[in-house]
């Protein structure tokens, strides 16, 4: 199948392109960029006046549940919903049942994405068996079985002597070690950012230092090991100074945060709604700004969803009972657009830097990009196209945003994956195509 | 007048008419627990069930007797008697309370928004009867009764509220009822049982006990939980007697007319000495008999019930 997207945006801030134009995807590679084309035979010509085509997507940080959890996501739907997010790859963290600290579950992932469809998963292993923060998992096999990077994510390498090893570990096979930078002794039980809110709701706080003791402690250990470190859903201005001082030091330090943590703050928790319970939790006004300070001036490398999909039922109790998580994959784009690039926070060609060559950058993932002789993974989006967040639609077999019933903008409306398009329905119609004849 | 509001869930963002309202009810329901026959019909017909998720004596009876009092129906349910020890959630079980056409759901429980969490999602009324750290409002009506009831009024008064704060619903829900009404609140405790932050409630902190009840006109002493000796808030309760305790060397330098209070349950000799909690200055005992009336008020006003001129109609 060949198709000319005409008229577009073509924006790849990685290879310094921002301008208006076509261009031709063939067999599955990019053919042309830029100009007016004309092409040969008769390519599908798709009319893409106002819209954005960019690399596709990258998400460093999702949870696809599979093994274990398979009423909450599998690799499949939640392949489906990156897709309909607009990813063409996704990174899954290891905290399945079992986790992924074996060569056997990082193959089954594979296998299983393969399965699935287009979407690329790159699957983390474990930093520690089990995730038991006891011993080193076997990271050398995982690497060798495709482990993209190692995490313990949920759960902080709490022994500094083992978060140590694993830094100078990992620097063998030239991984990042992500860290979920947060001090459990210090949290204590709490379930929501611990402040003004959290005195009022008389919930249970999480203080920001349970966060930035945590970071600053693996970045002395970063430097110590001389390793790569990469820190998880940054959600607290003094994270971000933290994470700042060690670039500035020219430590091997990277950073994302999670749409969630750039618009919103613990306000939004006076209802109690559990769709809002997330760790990191939702922080203050002033933790977002420098969130988004962060982002806009690069030291906060990538931004990531965090997705975490749990059951309706799961979700549907108490404050204190609800698991913690949001799924984030099929309205990031749209959140990122609404809260940040219209409301003038952040320019549209870092947001995707941040989408793209940044996650791609940190993971050793090859973007294909725009370029010409390149294989196709792009996705075209309206940045205008506005449309209401309604669950019942999401490909997720989750349904826990923070976002539901909001007006959002910004529409996927085709994600091109190698000789594959996938086109999702319009968010108003409900369903989602992965389109017959291009079915393997 | 009229309450209009469906659930009390909190008195943090009550009005303050709202909160006279309830008191000036209480008082004319009080006058009907001194008759011969303390009951009158006015629920007849209505259902109450008081769901309680956490161990309760003196609230639980509390809410019963005011339900039976004004003639409702009234079911009780422990946790250990429900459903929930077979893993039935919360919801699903108030979904088939609400499937028997109850009018009130009177809830304690012990995470902190429960009640919230059921009043968005239920036709009946919902009373709070405490949640978590959260709030006990009818306690706070209770105690801000028991002021009046003293006082005439909240003008120019001082009360301060010594324990656990922190944990504390019956605090918070008195901080914000007294800041309401006018009154002076000054919290004291040990740094531990302080949430940070929490001068921007409009109160003045003290840590150092016998500043703090200097020229106080109440003094509320909250319940020091055992558990809490765990070495990380306090050293010992031997230490914090020691500090806070209310003794009887304390009593006696408060001013003519101080009262002392407490919700109850009391642990004697931890925060207060049994000689001052049965001593003159205390009122724990009327807080309790007021506890009848004041929730005789919520829930008659809650079920659309009108006062005029003070009188119950």
């Amino acid at each position: 199948m060949a198709w000319l997207v005409k008229g577009a945006r073509l924006l790849d801030p990685a290879r310094g392109i921002d301008r208006t134009g076509d261009l031709l995807v063939d067999g599955g590679k990019i053919v042309r960029v830029g100009g007016e084309i004309r092409a040969d035979g008769e390519p599908e010509t798709i009319e893409a006046k106002g819209c954005v085509l960019a690399p596709a997507f990258v998400d460093m940080h999702v949870h696809l549940r599979e093994p274990g959890r398979e009423d909450a996501e599998t690799i499949e739907s939640g392949t489906r919903a990156a897709a309909a997010g607009g990813f063409g790859a996704i990174a899954c963290m290891p905290n399945t049942d079992p986790p992924l600290d074996s060569q056997g579950a990082i193959r089954f992932v594979l296998e299983r994405a393969e399965e699935a469809g287009p979407v690329q998963v790159l699957p983390i292993g474990c930093i520690t068996a089990g995730r038991r923060g006891e011993r080193l998992a076997e990271i050398g096999d995982l690497v060798r079985a495709g482990a993209a990077a190692i995490s313990d994510d949920g759960s902080w390498v709490e022994s500094p002597l083992l978060m140590r090893r694993a830094l100078e570990y990992a620097r063998m096979f030239d991984i990042p070690v992500v860290t979920h930078a947060e001090d459990k002794r210090l949290s204590a039980g709490g379930v929501m950012h611990e402040g003004e809110m959290s005195l009022h709701l008389g919930l249970r706080g999480i203080p920001a230092e349970s966060e930035v003791v945590a970071i600053e402690r693996d970045v002395r250990l970063a430097e110590l090991a001389e390793g790569r470190l990469h820190v998880a859903h940054v959600s607290t201005a003094e994270g971000v100074a933290v994470v700042r001082r060690a670039k500035e030091r020219g430590l091997a330090v990277t950073a994302e945060t999670a749409p969630h943590y750039l618009a919103l703050t613990d306000r939004c928790l006076a209802g109690y709604d559990t769709n809002r319970k997330v760790n990191p939790p939702l922080r203050t006004a002033a933790d977002r700004d420098a969130l988004r300070g962060a982002v806009a001036d690069g030291v906060i490398d990538a931004i990531a969803t965090d997705h975490a999909p749990h059951p309706l039922h799961e979700k549907e109790v108490e404050f204190d009972a609800a698991p913690f998580g949001v799924v984030g994959l099929e309205t990031a784009l749209a959140v990122l657009l609404t809260y940040l690039v219209r409301a003038g926070h952040l320019p549209l060609p870092r947001l995707v830097e941040c989408l793209t060559s940044a996650p791609a950058k940190i993971l050793g993932l090859d973007l294909p990009g725009l370029a010409e002789g390149a294989d196709a993974s792009l996705v075209l989006f309206d940045p205008e196209g506005s449309w209401v967040v309604d669950p019942s639609r999401f490909e997720s077999l989750s349904r826990n945003t923070p976002f539901a019933g909001e007006r959002l903008f910004g529409e996927i409306k085709a994600l091109f994956l190698g000789p594959k398009r996938i086109v999702p329905r319009p968010k108003s119609g409900g369903g989602f195509l992965f389109p017959d004849e291009e079915a393997r | 007048m009229k309450l209009a509001r469906k659930d009390l869930l909190g008195l943090e963002g009550a009005a303050r008419e709202e909160i006279e309202l309830i008191l000036n009810t209480a008082g004319a329901f009080k006058e009907v627990l001194q008759r011969k026959i303390p009951k009158v019909p006015t629920l007849r017909g209505k259902t109450a069930v008081n769901l309680f998720f956490e161990a309760s004596t003196r609230t639980r009876v509390s809410f019963e007797l005011a339900e039976k009092r004004l003639s409702a129906d009234s079911v009780s349910i422990a946790k250990a008697m429900s459903s929930a020890e077979k893993g039935e959630t919360l919801l699903d079980t108030v979904r088939n309370l609400q499937a028997m056409k109850i009018d009130f759901l009177i809830v304690r429980h012990s995470a902190a928004g429960a009640p919230h969490f059921l009043a968005s999602r239920l036709e009946a009324a919902v009373i709070n009867a405490g949640d978590g750290a959260h709030e006990h409002p009818t306690q706070g009506l209770l105690d801000l009764f028991t002021v009046r009831e003293r006082f005439g009024s909240f003008e120019g008064l001082r009360v301060v509220i010594v324990g656990d704060v922190l944990h504390s619903r019956v605090a918070r829900s008195n901080v914000f009822g007294l800041r309401t009404v006018g009154a002076r609140v000054t919290l004291c405790a040990p740094r531990t049982f302080l949430p940070k932050g929490i001068e921007a409630l409009g109160v003045e902190v003290e840590t150092d006990v016998d500043r703090a009840i200097e020229g106080a006109d109440v003094v509320m002493v909250l319940r020091i939980q055992k558990e809490r000796q765990d070495g990380c808030f306090l050293p010992t309760l031997r230490e914090y007697a020691a500090l806070f305790g209310i003794n009887r060397k304390r009593a006696d330098r408060l001013k003519p007319g101080c009262l002392i209070m407490h919700p109850g349950p009391i642990n004697r000799g931890v925060e207060i000495e049994p000689e001052v909690a049965d001593g003159p200055r205390s009122v724990i005992l009327d807080q309790v008999t007021n506890g009848v009336a004041v929730r005789m008020a919520v829930i008659y006003l809650l079920s659309g019930g009108e006062v005029e001129h003070g009188v119950v109609g």
